[in-house]
């Protein structure tokens, strides 16, 4: 086994989840909203990606990233915003995301089929360049240095703009931001859109080392991050990023570790280390970092 | 004659149909510092978040310069010049003082003017300026109520509501407080203020509401401020 190809693979798959968990985490901070149908929208953007395969890169690029954000958008006000306005409770918005997630997969399935498309763009970053013996290919860089470069300006458009600190206010006390003239709506509404813009960003980077989009194909992408989001903490979007960064890099390095026989245990040996976490650290792998945040009353 | 800051008519508002504010008339005339005392129970915050839209009002009406807001979003609400500071004071323990202030901003009708208007808050709770980079929840109890102040001036209301502003104050800081409240009345603000402290109120107030169960038992002026028999037996009713 080459070490170091795992390990660029591992921290480009860590990169990755980190922004489905930001993505995610933004719309929980503002509405206490777990998006289980944000997978659907990496699907959609796969799929954008394969009908554009003949188009200019940057011009499929971002034909992606604006269907994905008007499905975030379309997800937001005509299924979520209606359930709010109806006070429904967050039991019902929860089972609300489940029900969005599946019909979306099933008009997937509908339009396009179950056999899958193929997503030709940007698949010359398929291609490695050689390192001291380790072949990295270009996608690897291409992650990490997107990853790092979103999750930056998802981090600056937060703590440098208005709009990031009403969600920031939002997030942490909704009815106090209200109360402020925070608009809701508007808030609400400009998650989904960062939540939209990072989706697409994942669609463009998963699509190109994994070419083959079916209608289910963001549902593990979604749980997997979901799951390193509840390991880092989904009460603080960089922990949530980290949780979900560290639980794709063990499933990267394990993905490599294992024999292809073994690759079907994957899952299970990841969600065992998630288990044995969990009950080291119940509150998460950076609870004691939290726990040291003393405020005063 | 000119329509008052604020009008409330007949404004009742139920939990689950239980009644916690019943048929309440009220008026706040431009400029005035109207009080609204009682005990706890009696329907007050209630009163206050009825108004801001935070919760439903099952019947009547709020009227803002006679125009109505029943029905309103609270974010609605502020950008008609309606600023709450809530009971518990609500500043944003993890963002730094000054980023308190800016959610101010957020309610605001015009942006001409902020500077001045951030120049008086200063200076009329000179904490705000002292210690804005400091996280919102270092700061003392007393602080944070002067910046929850300060962060609903910046959004340049007419109307002001404050739920219990003394509440966990020391005397002294009491007595200041009630003086800037004063001063911003000079400035043409109406203040609709509940308290705990009844006669401190009723002494400082143009005129005073006494609230219980639910209800406006009794009007007092600042000359009624002695008169304990009556605001006891309002109390009680």
């Amino acid at each position: 086994m080459n070490w170091g190809q795992a390990i660029a693979d591992a921290v480009a798959l860590g990169s990755l989840y980190g922004l489905v968990a930001v993505g995610i985490g933004l719309v929980f901070g503002v509405m206490r909203l777990v998006n289980f149908a944000y997978g659907e929208l990496i699907t959609a953007g796969g799929y954008v990606l394969a009908y554009t395969g003949g188009w200019p890169p940057a011009l499929a690029i971002a034909a992606c990233v604006a269907a994905v954000i008007a499905l975030a958008l379309l997800q937001e006000r005509v299924a979520f915003r209606a359930l709010r306005r109806m006070g429904a409770s967050p039991a019902t918005m929860l089972v609300a995301t489940f029900a969005v997630s599946f019909l979306l997969q099933a008009i997937y399935l509908i339009a396009f089929g179950s056999r899958g498309q193929i997503v030709g763009t940007l698949g010359s970053l398929n291609t490695a360049f050689t390192i001291h013996g380790v072949d990295i290919r270009w996608i690897v860089v291409a992650t990490v240095v997107t990853g790092a470069f979103l999750l930056g300006a998802t981090a600056a458009l937060l703590n440098r703009t208005n709009i990031g600190l009403h969600i920031r206010a939002a997030a942490t006390d909704f009815r106090t931001a209200r109360i402020l003239g925070v608009r809701a709506n508007r808030v609400i509404g400009f998650s989904f859109v960062v939540a939209g813009f990072l989706a697409a960003a994942v669609s463009v980077l998963y699509t190109v080392s994994n070419p083959l989009v079916q209608p289910q194909m963001g549902v593990p992408i979604t749980i997997f991050a979901l799951v390193g989001v509840v390991v880092g903490g989904l009460d603080r979007l960089w922990s949530a990023a980290l949780g979900a960064f560290a639980v794709g890099f063990v499933y990267g390095m394990c993905g490599d570790l294992l024999s292809s026989q073994s690759s079907v245990y994957l899952p299970s040996v990841v969600y065992g280390l998630v288990i044995v976490v969990l009950v080291l650290r119940p509150a998460g792998l950076f609870a004691p970092l939290r726990a040291r945040m003393v405020e005063r009353v | 004659m000119s329509e008052p800051a604020l009008a409330v008519e007949g404004l009742d508002v139920r939990y689950d149909g239980v009644p916690a504010v019943r048929g309440i008339d009220l008026e706040v005339g431009r400029g005035e510092i109207v009080g609204l005392v009682g005990p706890n129970g009696a329907g007050k915050s209630s009163l206050l978040h009825a108004i801001m839209g935070v919760v439903g009002a099952a019947a009547g009406d709020v009227r803002l310069d006679g125009r109505s807001i029943r029905g309103l979003r609270p974010e609605q609400i502020a950008r008609r010049g309606v600023a709450l500071v809530p009971e518990g004071r609500h500043v944003y323990a993890s963002l730094t003082v000054e980023e308190n202030l800016r959610l101010g901003f957020a309610a605001r009708r015009d942006r001409a003017g902020i500077a001045d208007d951030v120049d008086w808050v200063q200076g009329l709770f000179p904490v705000v300026k002292e210690f804005s980079g400091r996280n919102a929840g270092a700061l003392s109890g007393g602080q944070q109520q002067q910046l929850a102040i300060a962060r609903a001036l910046v959004a340049k209301p007419d109307v002001l509501l404050l739920d219990e502003p003394s509440l966990g104050l020391a005397p002294t800081i009491v007595e200041r407080l009630f003086a800037t409240l004063d001063e911003i009345r000079g400035r043409g603000v109406s203040i609709l203020l509940v308290e705990q402290r009844a006669q401190l109120t009723i002494a400082f107030a143009d005129r005073t509401h006494v609230m219980a169960n639910g209800q406006l038992r009794l009007t007092l002026g600042p000359r009624d401020a002695g008169d304990t028999e009556r605001l006891t037996a309002a109390y009680l009713s």
